[in-house]
C-alpha cells in the first residue's frame, strides 16, 4: 500500500473526475471506458446494485425513479432549504423524514442521504484510480465550491469518509483552477477565476506572488449553474407540449428525462451553431420539435447569467480592486463554453478571458497539484502554496436575535478569533451558544450552523461571568468552536455538528458497509480482473493453435507453450491474483513468437514484439485488455 | 524574536507562545509600519507554518502548525490594516473602545440598551440639523410624498460627512507619529497623550461612519 499516493478529486454537479501528479504533470485518470469524465449520476438497478456514471445515466431515462443526478445541490441542506429545488428535479424524498433529519432520497425502494450518494461517485473514482495504479488508494483532496458553507463542506467530508477515503484537504474549486493555471506559467499578478459549473457559481480573486496563491476575495452562489438553464428550457418545452399537443407530461419522469437530455444537447450545440432544433420523441408517442436561434437562447438565459454579475462586483469591492487592476481572467466550468457567458465576463473584467484550459478538467488538475503539495511536493510544485479564505462571515447570536460576527468573510484561513460574553440574569447556569454563518445582521437571516449549551456556570450575578468563545476555521474551511467560562474554568468544547449534518455515529455506520470491505473488495476485484485476462489470453491461444502460424513453431516451442498454458489453467481458479498475473505474464512471454508470426500473417511485418492477446486481430473490443466489468456491492 | 516559532535545532514548528501580534512578527509596538515588508514576512512565515506544508508531520506538529498559522493570519490581517492596527494597539494599551459596529448598534436597538455614543462637540450643531432633516424626510416618506430639495440637501451633507470621514484618517496618522516618537523616547506621558488623541479620533471617525450609514438608510428606504 502506497500511502504517498494522494489523488485529487473534482466532485462536480454534472461530472466528476480524479487526477494525480504523474512526475511533474497532473493527469486525469480515465475510467474503464477510457473516458475522463464520470457523470455524477447514481442508479440502483433491479438487483439493488449501485451503478455510477454512464451506466447509471441510462436509468435516468428508462427508470428515473431508480436514478439521481445533481446530488451536489442537496449536500448539507435541510428539507425546507430544498423545497423550491425539488419542484424542478424529479427526486423523490423518503416518506418517513423527521424534522431536522438529514434528507434521504428514494432510489427504487431504498433511501440514501446525499453524502451516501456522493460517496458512491467517490468510490467509483477511487476504483478508477486503483485500477490505474493497480494499488489501493485511501487518501484524497476533494474540491468544493468556494461559496460552500460549513454544512456543505462537512457533508462533502462525510461523503469521503463513507467512500473509504481520508479527505486530507477540501480545496475551493476556483482556487484549485488557479493552481493548475499557475503551474507552468508561474505568473505574478492579480487573477480572477470565473467558475460557472453545472450547479454552482464561484468567483475568486487571487494575488499570485512567487508561487504563493493568495485568495483576496471570493463570492458566489451555490445554486446557480447550467442546471438552471436546462430547467428553463425544460419548462418551455413542457409548456409548448401542453399548448400544442394538449399533453401534460410534467409529472411523467421518463418524458421529463427525455426532454432534459434533448435540451442539454441543444444547449451545447448552440455554443457552436447559430440555431438548432430541439427534437423530442415522447415516450408516450408524439414528436416535438422547436427551432431555437442563438439570439433567442441568449435572451432566455440572460436573467440567469446576470446573476453572476453581483457576486463578481462584490468580490472586486471586497478585494479593493477595480476591473482594470485584474491581470488575467481564467474560465472554469462547462457553462463558460457559452459564448454569451464569455462576452459577459469580458465586459465585467474588461479583458478577454483565458480559454486555453479545458474548463471541465482544470479543477481536478489543480486538486492533483494540491495533493502533490500535501504529500511533500516535487520540483514542479516547489514553493507553491495556497492561502485561501473563508467565503462567509461566522458569528454567534447575541441578545435581541442579532448576529455578532466573529470572523469576517474573506479572512485568510486558518483563522481564529475569541469573543467574550456574559449572562443576562442573576444565577444563570447555562449559556446557549448559537453559531451562525452569513452576512445578514439578524440571526434568523443567517444560516444556523449549530447550537450548544455551556452548562454548569456557578451562580453569579448577571454580567459577572466571562464566557470566552473561540472560533477556529481550519485549512478546509471547517469551523471548530469551543467555549469556556473563565471565572470558573468551565469548558465546553464542541465539534460543530451542522444542523443538517450526519452525526459521527451515522457516518461511522455508513462506512462499515463499504470500508470494512474495501481491502477485500480491492483484492477480489484484482482476482476477477486477472481471471478475465487469463480467459482472454487462453482464448487467443486456442485461436492461435488453429492458425497456420502454429505450424511454423518448433516442437520445443509448442511444448513450452502447452506447459505454460497448463500452469495458468491451474492457478486461474485460485484466489491469488498475483499468481494468476505471473502465469499470464509467463504465457505472454512464451507466446511472443507465435504472436509475431500471426501478426506477420495478418498484416505486414511492421508490427513486431506484440503479445499474444494483442496479436489476435479478430473480433473483439479494441482495448488491450478486454476485461469484463467487475462491479459488486 | 521570530525564531521562537521554530525549533532552533531542527527548524520544526513549535507550539505558539501567548504573544501579541506585534511581537509575533518581531516588531515594536509602533504604528508606522512598512506594509510591503510585513507582507514579505507574512509570505515567508506562511511557507513554513501553513498546515499544507506540515501535512506529513506528526499529529502534534500538525496541531501546532494549525494554531501558529491561524495566529499568523490573524496577526497579519490586523496589522496590515491601518485602522485595525490602531484599534488593536489601543486595546493592548488597555483602552476599551466602544463597539461601533453595525451589529452592536442593531443589538442596542433591539434590546433597548443605551449605547454610549458621545457626539463630538464640534459636530453637535451639524448633527442636530441633520437629524431634523432626516426626521422631515422620514415624515415625507411615510406620507408617500417626495421632497427633492430636501433629498438633495441631505445628499450634500452626506458627501460632506464622507469627506470628513476620509480626513479623519490623516488626522489619525498624525497621532501615529506622536505615538511612535514617544515610544522611541520612552516618554510614557507623551504616549498616554497620543493614545488619548487616537481614541478621540477613532470615536469621531466611527461616529461619522454611523451617521453616514443612517443617512444612507433613510435615503434608500
Amino acid at each position: 500500500m502506497n500511502s504517498d499516493r494522494i489523488v485529487g478529486i473534482d466532485l462536480g454537479t454534472t461530472n466528476s473526475l480524479v487526477a494525480f501528479m504523474q512526475g511533474e504533470r497532473p493527469v486525469v485518470i480515465p475510467g474503464e471506458d477510457g473516458v475522463n469524465l464520470v457523470p455524477s449520476v447514481v442508479a440502483l438497478d433491479e438487483n439493488d446494485q449501485v451503478l455510477v456514471g454512464n451506466a447509471a445515466r441510462e436509468y435516468l431515462i428508462e427508470t428515473p425513479e431508480r436514478a439521481v443526478y445533481s446530488i451536489k445541490r442537496l449536500m448539507g441542506r435541510g428539507v425546507e432549504d430544498i423545497r423550491e429545488e425539488l419542484k424542478l428535479f424529479p427526486f423523490q424524498l423518503a416518506e418517513d423524514l423527521q424534522a431536522g433529519e438529514v434528507i434521504r432520497i428514494k432510489l427504487g425502494d431504498k433511501t440514501f442521504t446525499p453524502p451516501e450518494i456522493s460517496a458512491f461517485i467517490l468510490r467509483q473514482l477511487k476504483r478508477n484510480a486503483e485500477r490505474f495504479f493497480n494499488a489501493p488508494v485511501s487518501q484524497a483532496v476533494i474540491t468544493v465550491p468556494a461559496y460552500f458553507n460549513d454544512a456543505q463542506r462537512q457533508a462533502t467530508k462525510d461523503a469521503g469518509r463513507i467512500a473509504g477515503l481520508e479527505v486530507l484537504r477540501l480545496v475551493n474549486e476556483p482556487t484549485a483552477a488557479s493552481l493548475a493555471y499557475g503551474l507552468d506559467k508561474r505568473p505574478n499578478g492579480i487573477v480572477a477565476v470565473y467558475d460557472l459549473g453545472g450547479g454552482t457559481f464561484d468567483v475568486s480573486i487571487l494575488k499570485l506572488h512567487d508561487g504563493i496563491f493568495e485568495v483576496v476575495a471570493t463570492n458566489g452562489d451555490t445554486h446557480l449553474g447550467g442546471d438552471d438553464i436546462d430547467n428553463l428550457l425544460i419548462r418551455i418545452a413542457l409548456d409548448d407540449i401542453r399548448g400544442d399537443m394538449n399533453l401534460d407530461v410534467s409529472r411523467n419522469g421518463e418524458a421529463v428525462a427525455t426532454i432534459r437530455k434533448a435540451v442539454i444537447e441543444a444547449k451545447i450545440r448552440l455554443s457552436e451553431d447559430s440555431s438548432t432544433t430541439i427534437e423530442i420523441d415522447l415516450p408516450s408517442g408524439g414528436h416535438y420539435a422547436r427551432k431555437i436561434t442563438r439570439d433567442q437562447f441568449e435572451q432566455l438565459i440572460q436573467p440567469i447569467i446576470d446573476r453572476t454579475v453581483g457576486p463578481c462586483k462584490q468580490a472586486l469591492k471586497d478585494a479593493g480592486l477595480n476591473p482594470a487592476q485584474i491581470d488575467e481572467v481564467v474560465l472554469v466550468g462547462g457553462s463558460t463554453r457559452i459564448p454569451k457567458v464569455r462576452a459577459l465576463v469580458e465586459e465585467l473584467f474588461q479583458r478577454k478571458p483565458h480559454t486555453d484550459l479545458n474548463p471541465d478538467e482544470v479543477v481536478v488538475l489543480g486538486a492533483a497539484v494540491q495533493a502533490n503539495i500535501l504529500s511533500g511536493g516535487s520540483e514542479a510544485t516547489e514553493n507553491m502554496l495556497l492561502l485561501d479564505v473563508t467565503p462567509l462571515s461566522l458569528g454567534i447570536e447575541v441578545a435581541g436575535g442579532v448576529t455578532d460576527k466573529i470572523i469576517l468573510r474573506n479572512s485568510t484561513i486558518p483563522a481564529s478569533a475569541t469573543q467574550h460574553y456574559t449572562t443576562q440574569v442573576d444565577g444563570q447556569a447555562n449559556v446557549a451558544i448559537h453559531v451562525l454563518q452569513g452576512e445578514r445582521e439578524l440571526a434568523k437571516d443567517c444560516r444556523s450552523l449549530a447550537r450548544f449549551d455551556l452548562k454548569g456556570i456557578p451562580p453569579m450575578p448577571a454580567g459577572i461571568p466571562r464566557v470566552e468563545v473561540k472560533f477556529l476555521i481550519d485549512a478546509n474551511g471547517i469551523l471548530h468552536v469551543s467555549a469556556r467560562e473563565q471565572r470558573s474554568g468551565k469548558k465546553a468544547e464542541i465539534e460543530v455538528q451542522p444542523s443538517y449534518g450526519l452525526t459521527d455515529e451515522q457516518v461511522e455506520s455508513m462506512i462499515l458497509d463499504s470500508f470494512d470491505a474495501a481491502e477485500e473488495d480491492f483484492r477480489q476485484r484484482q482476482v476477477i480482473e486477472a481471471r478475465n485476462e487469463a480467459g482472454t489470453i487462453l482464448a487467443a491461444l486456442d485461436k492461435g493453435r488453429k492458425s497456420p502460424a502454429w505450424g511454423q513453431l518448433t516442437t520445443d516451442e509448442k511444448k513450452k507453450i502447452s506447459k505454460l498454458e497448463k500452469a495458468l489453467n491451474e492457478v486461474k481458479g485460485e484466489d491469488d491474483y498475483q499468481a494468476i498475473r505471473t502465469a499470464i505474464d509467463a504465457l505472454n512471454q512464451g507466446t511472443m513468437r507465435l504472436a509475431e508470426l500471426m501478426m506477420d500473417r495478418a498484416v505486414s511485418s511492421v508490427l513486431k514484439g506484440k503479445t499474444m492477446d494483442q496479436a489476435d486481430l479478430g473480433e473483439g473490443p479494441e482495448a488491450p485488455h478486454p476485461v469484463a466489468k467487475a462491479e459488486f456491492e | 524574536m521570530r525564531a521562537a516559532h521554530f525549533c532552533h535545532a531542527c527548524g520544526k514548528v513549535q507550539p505558539p507562545l501567548p504573544v501579541n501580534y506585534f511581537a509575533f512578527f518581531g516588531m515594536p509596538r509602533k504604528l508606522n509600519i512598512d506594509v510591503a515588508r510585513l507582507e514579505q514576512e507574512f509570505y515567508e512565515l506562511s511557507r513554513k507554518l501553513h498546515p499544507d506544508l506540515n501535512a506529513r508531520a506528526e499529529k502534534r506538529e500538525q496541531e501546532w502548525s494549525l494554531e501558529q498559522s491561524s495566529l499568523l493570519n490573524d496577526a497579519y490581517r490586523t496589522l496590515k490594516d491601518s485602522i485595525k492596527r490602531t484599534e488593536y494597539l489601543l486595546r493592548l494599551e488597555g483602552v476599551e473602545l466602544e463597539e461601533q459596529s453595525k451589529s452592536a448598534t442593531e443589538q442596542a436597538r433591539a434590546t433597548g440598551e443605551i449605547k454610549k455614543q458621545v457626539v463630538p462637540p464640534d459636530l453637535l450643531e451639524e448633527v442636530f440639523d441633520l437629524n431634523m432633516q432626516l426626521e422631515g424626510l422620514r415624515a415625507h416618506k411615510k406620507l408617500g410624498e417626495d421632497d427633492p430639495a430636501l433629498i438633495e440637501e441631505v445628499g450634500r451633507q452626506k458627501l460632506e460627512l464622507e469627506q470628513k470621514y476620509e480626513a479623519q484618517l490623516d488626522e489619525l496618522k498624525g497621532y501615529w507619529n506622536e505615538w511612535d516618537k514617544a515610544v522611541d523616547a520612552g516618554d510614557e506621558a507623551d504616549q498616554r497623550q497620543a493614545r488619548d488623541k487616537m481614541v478621540d479620533a477613532l470615536n469621531r471617525r466611527n461616529y461619522i461612519r454611523n451617521l453616514v450609514r443612517t443617512v444612507e438608510e433613510v435615503l434608500e428606504d
